[in-house]
């Protein structure tokens, strides 16, 4: 990618998600008081990580069924409350071995 | 607090960081393969890394730049997925010691990664510099160093093998949010409506005008505000120590 506009971008990542993370350690020593605020923002990281996840995860291999195969692979061992690694290397294993069989 | 203790301090968050650390090489990678795969060069990659510290951000941001959208845009989403960071720094901030200056809050928050607050939330009493210096130090190098290793592999893999690992930052969030999927009703309906949501705009024609970055913004922001208007979270009086028993990491 072009520099010129790779660093504007480089540069809006980077302060936005810093701020997001310096100002409450470095500022803010109370409390929310809010119970909509509080619930709100105790909700936001599932939500967040659903909507991300699906569908993009089917479309994350270039391919259907090994992405569908790598999916239920994570699905069920993350179930299991399985580590971020295993589930993720385990999800990668799948995919590529289904792969091998359908490509 | 003397010297030998800061160094023992630093050693035991050092320790209590490496398997972060390894789980990070592991997903940073993928994300070097997909940010040279879609057209950065590896030290563009790795500026990423180094500058953002975080999963689904970065990942959000190399599809928005990949996508050429608009400065704003890429603000509201970065603001949006990472938002969550505001709440833990806010609930970190409680358990900080003195030698927390403001210096050091500066330096630790740009590491205050999902995994590494979820790791010092459950150290027991308040929490030192030594301490969060060692925790965050090895996932930080884990993170860049997979970047860069993805970056290099990436024109070298097989296609069949890094379009595997595409999936790799999926499964990471998976196994998120899985299991406080299973334990909690609340967090299981505001994802599902989050995921119909997502799915339901991703695949009716209808509103392909809407890019993939505010799509996640709008889903997010209304499956939330649903939950916390039909089920505000009552029962705990700090919404993360909920959040840390349920085994979010």
């Amino acid at each position: 990618m072009e520099w010129s506009i790779f660093i504007p971008y480089l540069v809006v990542m980077a302060v936005v998600t810093y701020l997001i993370r310096m100002l409450p350690l470095a500022a803010i020593r109370g409390r929310v008081n809010s119970v909509f605020l509080q619930s709100f923002l105790y909700y936001v990281p599932y939500a967040v990580l659903g909507a991300m996840t699906f569908p993009a995860v089917l479309q994350s291999t270039g391919n259907w069924t090994t992405a569908a195969a790598g999916t239920v692979v994570a699905l069920v061992l993350g179930w299991k409350n399985k580590g971020l690694l295993t589930v993720a290397a385990a999800a990668c294993a799948a995919a590529y071995l289904v792969g091998l069989v359908v490509i | 607090m003397g010297r030998t203790s800061m160094k023992s301090d630093y050693i035991r968050g050092l320790r209590d960081g490496i398997p972060i650390a390894l789980g990070y090489v592991s997903v940073a990678f993928a994300f070097g393969i997909q940010a040279t795969g879609l057209g950065l060069d590896a030290l563009q990659a790795v500026l990423i890394s180094v500058l953002n510290v975080t999963s689904a951000g970065q990942l959000a941001g190399l599809q928005l730049m990949v996508a050429g959208v608009s400065l704003t845009e890429m603000a509201l989403t970065q603001l949006t997925i990472n938002l969550r960071y505001a709440l833990m720094s806010l609930s970190l901030s409680q358990k900080l010691d003195k030698s927390m200056t403001l210096f050091h809050r500066l330096t630790i928050s740009f590491c205050n990664t999902d995994e590494v607050f979820v790791v010092a939330s459950q150290q027991r009493g308040k929490l030192g510099k030594a301490y969060l210096y060692g925790l965050t130090n090895g996932p930080f190098v884990g993170w860049v160093l997979g970047t860069l290793l993805g970056a290099l592999a990436g024109g070298i893999l097989p296609a069949a093998l890094t379009n595997a690992l595409g999936i790799a930052i999926y499964g990471m969030f998976i196994a998120i949010v899985l299991p406080p999927f299973r334990q909690s009703r609340e967090v299981r309906a505001v994802v599902v409506v989050s995921v119909a949501l997502s799915c339901m705009m991703t695949l009716f024609p209808l509103f392909s005008f809407i890019s993939d970055g505010f799509r996640i913004i709008i889903c997010a922001v209304a499956a939330s505000a649903l939950g916390a208007w039909l089920m505000p979270q009552h029962a705990s009086e700090e919404p993360m120590d909920a959040l840390v028993e349920e085994g979010v990491n």
